[in-house]
């Protein structure tokens, strides 16, 4: 009962979103709709990290390498086929075959922790210096050049399914990337609400315990992984739609770290937490690009540095808990401490 | 045969770089169980402080070997103090405020002094090999390695600073019970390991591109011998280093330095893999 | 009931969050009849900032000189420059931005070839002219697009001769792994095979690359009479340094395509770079008057710090002037008369000498020099002078085909 109204409350919620979103294009200018659209395809890239962390309990440091491999899926796929559509499946298979075996290799191996966050780390680490140094002419697959460090450019964007003639415009792709977050971040909801989420967050808590009640972590992990995988590498079809261009430095260290940074500022253990950590240091980076006075990386520094000490539980769960303080008494006893995740 | 020579002398180096930039990481993850993600900013000001340093008119010895160490173990104490003290016991949350701290002294070296820097010469000169030519500074290089594992060595298994270091490691509370402040012990700890990142950042002032954002060049490789290695500082970090330089080089001299990095990260992966705890949680546990 | 309402709160926010973001990100007034608008774009953070840091010192100089000499058309210049802080998503951010916002009159910027087709494609769909103002490795051919930097052809085809002349006719090839330095290695092999030269291995190392320990034994195994290197970086710096350190500084010489974007005569000491071979479209020792003045007004305005003036600033300077002489003769700031303007081989005397624009190929025609490091600068040996860009010529006639947009890879 109480799942079926916090549902409710999500569906609502997110109604009032979508509506938004549809609206936007005829309210906002042209360019805010293009920097809208990336900031979203982001956001789908910290929801695939924010679940697989604050519920799954994994901590992977590269989830850039679905990302980018799905982002690469794409636009071999689009160049070759000439069709979105396809495309967009092969950025979600791609990824996800590769989460199996990997997952499989560490997960099954008992691999976890900072363990685990160095071997992902690692592996994005080897497939940057993989594309990376295929700037030769032989690096071919089909008709699509890999390029090296210049990456892929003029990747065909979406088209309308079954109409490859019919591409998307910045409105369109703007609609269909607001959406595709919404439904992304519902269909998690949805998930987590479900048998499959309660027994993730079992484990989470307790993998002794949630082993001894007869569910195997390991093959849930693997499965949390997995999904973990699927969500980024759409967001990396996403991603190339917006710029219709891609590059190694996809799979680099930096972008990672800024994955982990939007989760930890959001908030761990929330969804909505890492999608507005994303947007306000999507934001946030944007903004300070317009300026020149200052070095940029040392106001970013600085503000990281501001927010670990003053707000270390992250956005989310601080406003949550700002707010649960402030209504009766009988009901802040139950304010949540639990969602947090044990580093 | 002269070639051989020369391609051991160039794992020898590799060994010996690796083990230096690695040191202090391994130290403060080993002892604190904190991962510094600014550790090759350290490097770099270690470098800064070297290069400045001799074109201030320094002897080169004096500003690798002491000034560098001294100055940024100084600044190690000072990101303890205000920064890190407040974090312990929260590793996601050191990793990010250290990650906001490298960016803050990247940009803050760039503002300071530029992008480009007046470099440092190598001090020793070459020697040959038959007709292959070598860098005396390689055997230099392995030589302070040595020396410096030789010492994080005696200073655990010998002096009353050790031992309090290694109880503190093995159990913070049962050593606080006893009368040890671990607050001091931490502090001490963070600014030992980052005296011996701005060592290795001196060392490699010579030998290395510097510029504000060369610390991102070695953090990785560090990061991966040192959780290679595992939580034994001194044992994990020389056979991670062992291990891992080895392979490198070969690689790299038989293929391409980008085949021999990318074998570097396969070996890594498949050692973490198969020893799951590193290499010291295997073979030697509860060692140094 | 706990769980409701935290999800209720979780979802009003992504809610709040959606309704804010249009007013976070704001808006900024469009000027049509206001100043005419130049949108730069270039890294000022990041690893790739010593390279931007000159060449976005030189566009501010260009518009200065132009407002001084009061403006274009009688209408101010606006400078509307972002700061990309290396990162390719950033790029294509901002020239979005600078497209569709803020509608800017012409785009200058740009430097890795990454960045530029990343933004290429952008000014490509939203109209809007562009300059890409650095030396890279030739071939695109887009009648939106002005190169004004040197190709290989332009600067390879004189270093490779020269040196093989003075040293020897056995190359040994080192160059940074990506487009740049594989498309520099083909041409340096052709220069010397073209010359009765052999070369004796390849190596490409790339950007992050800081140790060379094996590399450089591989090239005394091969025992070369020259090493070719197209090294690009601060990392690669280091690869100078161990080969001094190595003591092979006066064994083995080197001649260089790269030696000097990032400030190496500077950096190293003078016993690791002397007697390197260097050739560019413009060093800053050049004692033309037009040099010496340009040199002046930069390091007068930012003082000691100033940054070594490479190529990439000179063109960066003439790339604004370039357009502006498009502008003047055109009459307006609109793309195709400005274009068209341009494509009449319109010139600018700058401080590498005279540039010219080839319609064909949208590059430039411009004097090239041969340098020589001494004591951490250079000593400018040669110049050769207007060297038409025909590498691109031999792949792209805009000419014939205006609506091509293809970046080519020459085949040699």
């Amino acid at each position: 009962m109480q799942i079926l109204k916090g549902m409710n409350a999500a569906l609502i919620g997110s109604a009032v979103v979508a509506v938004g979103v549809i609206a936007a294009p005829y309210y906002v200018d042209l360019f805010q709709i293009m920097q809208l659209t990336v900031f979203a395809a982001m956001a789908v890239l910290a929801l695939s990290l924010g679940f697989i962390w604050g519920y799954g309990g994994i901590l992977c440091f590269g989830q850039t390498s679905f990302f980018g491999l799905g982002a690469y899926a794409y636009a071999i796929a689009a160049i070759n086929f000439s069709d979105s559509t396809p495309a967009i499946v092969m950025a979600i298979l791609i990824p996800v075959i590769f989460a199996a075996l990997l997952g499989y290799f560490m997960i099954y191996g008992g691999v976890s922790d900072v363990y685990l966050g160095v071997i992902t780390l690692t592996v994005s680490l080897i497939l940057f210096n993989m594309v990376n140094s295929t700037a030769g002419d032989f690096y071919k697959i089909g008709n699509a050049r890999l390029g090296g460090f210049n990456g892929i450019p003029g990747i065909p964007t979406f088209n309308m399914p079954g109409n490859p003639d019919y591409i998307l415009s910045p409105e369109q792709a703007w609609t269909v990337t607001g959406l595709a977050l919404i439904v992304v971040y519902l269909g998690l909801r949805v998930l987590i609400a479900s048998t499959f989420g309660r027994i993730i967050i079992a484990i989470r808590e307790n993998e002794t315990r949630a082993a001894l009640l007869g569910y195997d972590p390991r093959f849930y992990k693997l499965i949390t992984f997995m999904i973990g995988g699927a969500i980024a590498g759409f967001a990396g079809a996403l991603y190339i739609n917006w710029g219709a261009f891609v590059s190694p430095t996809i799979f680099a260290l930096g972008l990672s770290a800024q994955i982990i940074i939007w989760v930890i500022i959001g908030g761990r253990g929330t969804l909505i937490g890492p999608v507005i950590g994303c947007l306000l240091m999507q934001w946030m980076v944007t903004s300070i690009g317009e300026q020149q006075t200052l070095d940029a990386n040392f106001i970013l520094g600085a503000i990281l540095i501001v927010f670990v000490l003053l707000v270390p539980k992250g956005i989310a769960p601080t406003l949550r808990d700002l707010v649960l303080a402030r209504l009766p008494a009988k009901k802040s006893e139950t304010a949540p401490s639990n969602e947090r995740v044990k580093a | 045969m002269d070639i051989a020579i020369i391609v051991g002398l160039d794992v020898i180096s590799g060994i010996a770089s690796l083990v230096l930039i690695s040191a202090g990481l391994a130290v403060i993850f080993g002892m604190m169980k904190i991962i510094n993600l600014a550790h090759g900013e350290f490097l770099m000001l270690g470098a800064y402080a070297t290069v400045l340093s001799v074109s201030a008119g320094v002897n080169i010895w004096l500003a690798m070997l002491v000034i560098a160490p001294v100055f940024v173990g100084l600044f190690g104490v000072l990101v303890e103090r205000c920064l890190i003290q407040f974090l312990y016991g929260r590793l996601v949350d050191t990793m990010l405020a250290t990650w906001g701290l490298s960016l803050v002294i990247v940009g803050g070296t760039t503002m300071i002094f530029g992008n480009t820097i007046v470099g440092v010469g190598s001090p020793l000169g070459g020697f040959s090999v038959g007709q292959y030519q070598s860098s005396l500074y390689t055997p230099f290089l392995a030589l302070m390695a040595i020396l410096l594992m030789t010492t994080v060595w005696a200073v655990m298994k010998f002096t009353r600073a050790g031992l309090i270091a290694r109880a503190v490691m093995q159990n913070p509370d049962m050593a606080a019970t006893l009368g040890v402040n671990p607050a001091r012990v931490y502090m001490a700890t963070f600014g030992a390991g980052a005296a011996m990142s701005g060592l290795a950042g001196g060392l490699l002032a010579p030998v290395a591109g510097v510029v504000p954002t060369m610390g991102a060049a070695y953090i990785a490789k560090a990061f991966i011998t040192v959780v290679g290695g595992g939580t034994s500082v001194l044992w994990g970090l020389i056979t991670a280093s062992g291990l891992f330089g080895f392979i490198n080089q070969i690689a790299a001299f038989l293929t391409t330095p980008v085949f021999g990095e990318v074998i570097l990260f396969v070996a890594a992966v498949v050692l973490i893999r198969m020893l799951p705890t590193g290499i010291s949680g295997k073979f030697f546990k509860g060692r140094l | 009931m706990t769980l409701s309402r935290r999800n209720f709160l979780r979802t009003t926010a992504i809610g709040g969050a959606a309704l804010a973001a249009p007013s976070l990100i704001g808006s900024m007034a469009q000027a049509a009849d206001g100043p005419i608008r130049i949108g730069s774009l270039l890294d000022l953070a990041g690893p790739l900032a010593a390279t931007g840091e000159p060449m976005a010192y030189a566009t501010e100089l260009a518009v200065e000189e132009l407002n001084n000499a009061g403006g274009l058309l009688g209408r101010e210049l606006e400078l509307v420059s972002y700061d990309t802080q290396s990162s390719i998503q950033l790029y294509s951010q901002f020239a979005q931005q600078l497209a569709v916002r803020d509608k800017v009159d012409v785009i200058h910027g740009g430097i890795t070839s990454a960045s530029r087709e990343a933004i290429r494609p952008i000014f490509d769909r939203f109209r809007t002219l562009y300059f890409y103002n650095t030396l890279y490795e030739g071939g695109v051919c887009d009648r939106n697009t002005f190169n004004t930097g040197t190709t290989p052809a332009q600067t390879v085809e004189k270093l490779v001769p020269y040196a093989m002349n003075l040293w020897g006719k056995k190359v040994y090839i080192i160059a940074a792994d990506y487009n740049y330095g594989q498309i520099t290695a083909k041409w340096m092999k052709k220069y010397v095979q073209d010359n009765g030269g052999e070369v004796l291995s390849i190596d490409f190392f790339p950007l992050d690359v800081t140790n060379f320990g094996p590399s450089i034994s591989r090239i005394q195994a091969a025992k070369p009479d020259l090493l070719l290197s197209a090294m690009v970086g601060g990392n690669h710096t280091a690869f100078y340094r161990q080969w001094a350190a190595a003591g092979l500084k006066g064994e083995i010489p080197i001649a260089s395509t790269t030696f000097g974007l990032v400030n190496e005569p500077a950096t190293l000491e003078a016993a690791e770079s002397n007697g390197v071979l260097g050739s560019y479209g413009y060093f800053e020792e050049l004692q033309t008057p037009a040099s010496l003045a340009f040199v002046k007004a930069i390091k007068d305005k930012h003082g000691a710090q100033t940054p070594y003036i490479s190529e990439l600033a000179a063109a960066s300077y003439e790339g604004v002037h370039l357009w502006a002489e498009g502008v003047k003769k055109a009459g307006t700031v609109d793309r195709i008369p400005v274009i068209e303007a341009l494509e009449t081989g319109i010139s600018f005397d700058g401080p590498s000498g005279k540039v010219v624009i080839d319609p064909k190929t949208h590059h430039v025609t411009r004097n090239a020099f041969l340098a020589e490091v001494e004591d951490k600068s250079w000593k400018v040996l040669e110049t050769f002078e207007q060297q038409a860009p025909l590498d691109t010529a031999a792949v792209c006639d805009l000419e014939a085909n205006p609506t091509d947009t293809t970046q080519y890879e020459i085949d040699i």
